[in-house]
């Protein structure tokens, strides 16, 4: 199912949660509401699930405007952070509870039940109570307690939030799995940026309830629309230098390092400019042409070294390969790729 | 050598004295009250039911034995009071906890003047119940009281509730009802508030009706709480006396016919010239016995239910 948000708004007496947001989500689907907590990412969600009625805007499922549809006739599967399982009945029980509302006949139900319960691999466990799960299994009956009414949609809210590192792994692949088996549009919300980059076809970026950018996670990452969403994807996160740029040369502030790029022609010259490297765009240079970096600590990491470096007075980590010794200044070459300038006050890219 | 805590303390033992009474010092004044005016009646509650005889003044009797138990077992009055008693837990405990949920499943919800029936509920709990039993003495008023007067607005015609042997029960049960209310309800309120909201949401989301949520959902996830409250207010409607004192001013019903085990002792100790101490005494471990039984059946089914 195509979904279509046109100018929604969300306000809690004088918070605005959620500020004119658009939005189409194609049919079929995984898309990632990304962002730092309280941005407005779960409002969306309960919104999209019509636990929380829009002040403005609308949502459209297709073509059929849903913004003021009651939850329950929306056809959403709703996960929730701690899954809210109904704790005083069996797995097995959890899962017909969707289908016994809606009045499905007892053997059809189980039949269901089942059939779900085998896609998320929790057939073992069905006669248990769901405080003899873990909580990755607590997980699996959530998610098949909410798709075994077949919904439109399917939203989870912070599905891996309350697992244990090592099953988050585990558990993102296993959604991942689970949506593209039954091709079910799902909407998630998450933090974490790794998350989201891992598994969604699309991820919307959110800050402070406004959209910052929706792309493919790759895009995404190698062509961020302003700083926040530069900053946000990447780990290490992305290098930060703040200055100015004079007869198409970066200077930083207290003029303490000069830095060559070509992008600097793009950039105007008489703002104060964030020059945002990633650290995979660092490189030592095989001539002297550049500008030098002095090295602070390396980790190795293996093949090559993380390394802490001073470009005049801030510091910046890069790759660099083996056999750097710390203490020495190296010459730096900064790559085309993955190095951009924002302007530092509105963060808006020039280049 | 230094971080060895006892050390030092070894050298002031006077802090070590006061650390290790202090909390027994604490609890001395309540464990005195609870000795004098609980443990030793208890005790002496037990005695005195295999004492013939007793006199409470002297405190003389005549042998020790069963005779007591045996007089009170064949008691008519005892048989009924008995007989009664069980009836009106059997009554009051199912009807009381069944309005409390829904009541308090009501009061749970956001809705005005929440205060005003918050304090309407809860009234009864802080109120003598023997002034309101005075006050219900008069609602059940044949002529003039307003049970009558509203049963007459729906064609209902005036029942003696006070004055007629058969309608005798049903009036000590409804007000026994009554001052089981806020009790309760506080209770299920309470269990009612540490029911994750979330499940009502998932429910909701689901498509599931009120009532469905309710039976399905909050029902189940009270039964805890519903328990707890059966347990203790069973317990609280064997020994039901104060709610039948007022309303036939210290009779057991018009008739003597609402004899029940509490107001049997009470009658024992204060209806008969010379008071029969030991009778009330034995009546009392009876009540006990039964109790104890009772509640321990109770506990054993919570037991076979808890999630």
């Amino acid at each position: 199912m195509k979904i279509t948000i046109e100018g929604l708004t969300k306000h809690f007496g004088d918070v605005v949660a959620v500020k004119d947001f658009d939005a189409v989500i194609e049919k079929g689907q995984l898309v990632c509401l990304l962002g730092p907590s309280g941005c407005g990412k779960s409002t969306m969600l309960y919104m999209l699930a019509g636990t929380e009625a829009a002040t403005s805007g609308k949502i459209y499922f297709d073509d059929e405007d849903v913004t003021y549809m009651a939850p329950e006739k929306r056809g959403v599967g709703l996960v929730f952070q701690n899954y809210a399982l109904y704790p005083h009945m069996t797995v097995l029980q959890n899962i017909c509870f969707p289908l016994e509302i809606q009045n499905v006949p007892k053997a059809e139900r189980i039949k269901r039940a089942k059939e779900i319960a085998k896609l998320v691999q929790i057939d073992e466990y069905l006669n248990r109570k769901p405080s003899q799960l873990s909580g990755g299994q607590q997980q699996r009956v959530a998610i098949a307690r909410a798709l075994v009414k077949r919904p439109r949609l399917l939203l989870l809210d912070e599905p891996l939030s309350n697992l244990d590192a090592r099953l988050r792994l585990v558990m993102r692949e296993e959604i991942r799995r689970i949506q593209q088996e039954t091709k079910v549009t799902t909407i998630f919300v998450t933090h974490d940026q790794e998350e989201a980059m891992s598994i969604s076809d699309v991820i919307l970026l959110m800050k402070d309830g406004e959209e910052q950018q929706s792309d493919a996670p790759q895009a995404l990452y190698d062509n961020p629309a302003n700083s926040f969403t530069a900053n946000f994807l990447g780990v290490p996160a992305i290098n930060n230098i703040y200055g100015y740029i004079k007869d198409g040369k970066f200077y930083t502030h207290d003029n303490s390092a000069v830095i060559e790029h070509e992008a600097c022609k793009k950039v105007p010259e008489g703002r104060k400019v964030d020059l945002a490297i990633r650290p995979e765009a660092i490189e030592l240079a095989e001539d002297e042409s550049n500008f030098k970096a002095y090295l602070v600590h390396t980790y190795a990491m293996g093949k090559e070294e993380l390394s802490y470096m001073k470009v005049g007075t801030t510091e910046i980590r890069g790759y660099l390969p083996n056999g750097t010794e710390v203490g020495k200044e190296y010459n730096i070459h900064l790559k085309n790729k993955g190095v951009f300038f924002f302007d530092e006050e509105t963060g808006e890219r020039y280049a | 050598m230094k971080l060895n805590p006892f050390k030092k303390k070894a050298k002031e033992p006077k802090v070590e004295f006061t650390k290790k009474w202090e909390p027994f010092v604490f609890l001395l004044p309540f464990a005195i009250g609870v000795t004098i005016f609980t443990i030793y009646p208890l005790f002496n509650v037990i005695l005195m039911a295999f004492k013939e005889n007793f006199v409470l003044l002297t405190g003389k009797y005549t042998s020790l034995g069963f005779a007591n138990f045996e007089y009170v077992m064949k008691d008519r009055y005892f048989i009924q009071g008995m007989q009664n008693t069980f009836k009106y837990v059997l009554v009051v405990i199912p009807i009381s906890t069944c309005i409390s949920i829904v009541i308090a499943t009501l009061l749970n919800n956001k809705i005005k003047f929440m205060p005003f029936f918050q304090t309407a509920y809860f009234l009864p709990m802080v109120t003598s119940a023997t002034a309101v039993g005075l006050a219900w003495k008069y609602m059940f008023h044949y002529q003039y009281g307003v049970i009558n007067y509203l049963l007459g607005l729906i064609g209902i015609d005036p029942i003696a509730w006070l004055t007629d042997v058969s309608s005798n029960f049903t009036a000590l049960c409804v007000y026994g009802i009554w001052n089981m209310l806020p009790f309760t309800i506080v209770l299920l309120l309470s269990g009612l508030q540490n029911i994750d909201k979330l499940y009502y949401t998932a429910a909701r989301v689901d498509g599931a009706s009120s009532l469905r949520i309710f039976f399905r959902i909050t029902v189940p996830l009270l039964l805890p709480t519903i328990f707890l409250t059966m347990v203790v207010n069973s317990i609280s409607a064997f020994k039901v006396f104060h709610e039948l004192f007022p309303l036939w001013s210290g009779q057991p019903g018009i008739a003597y016919n609402l004899f029940t085990v509490v107001y049997y002792i009470f009658y024992q100790f204060r209806g008969l010239t010379p008071p029969k101490y030991g009778r009330a005494a034995a009546s009392a471990v009876i009540l006990f016995v039964v109790i104890f039984i009772f509640t321990r059946i109770q506990i054993w089914i919570q037991k076979r239910f808890d999630h």
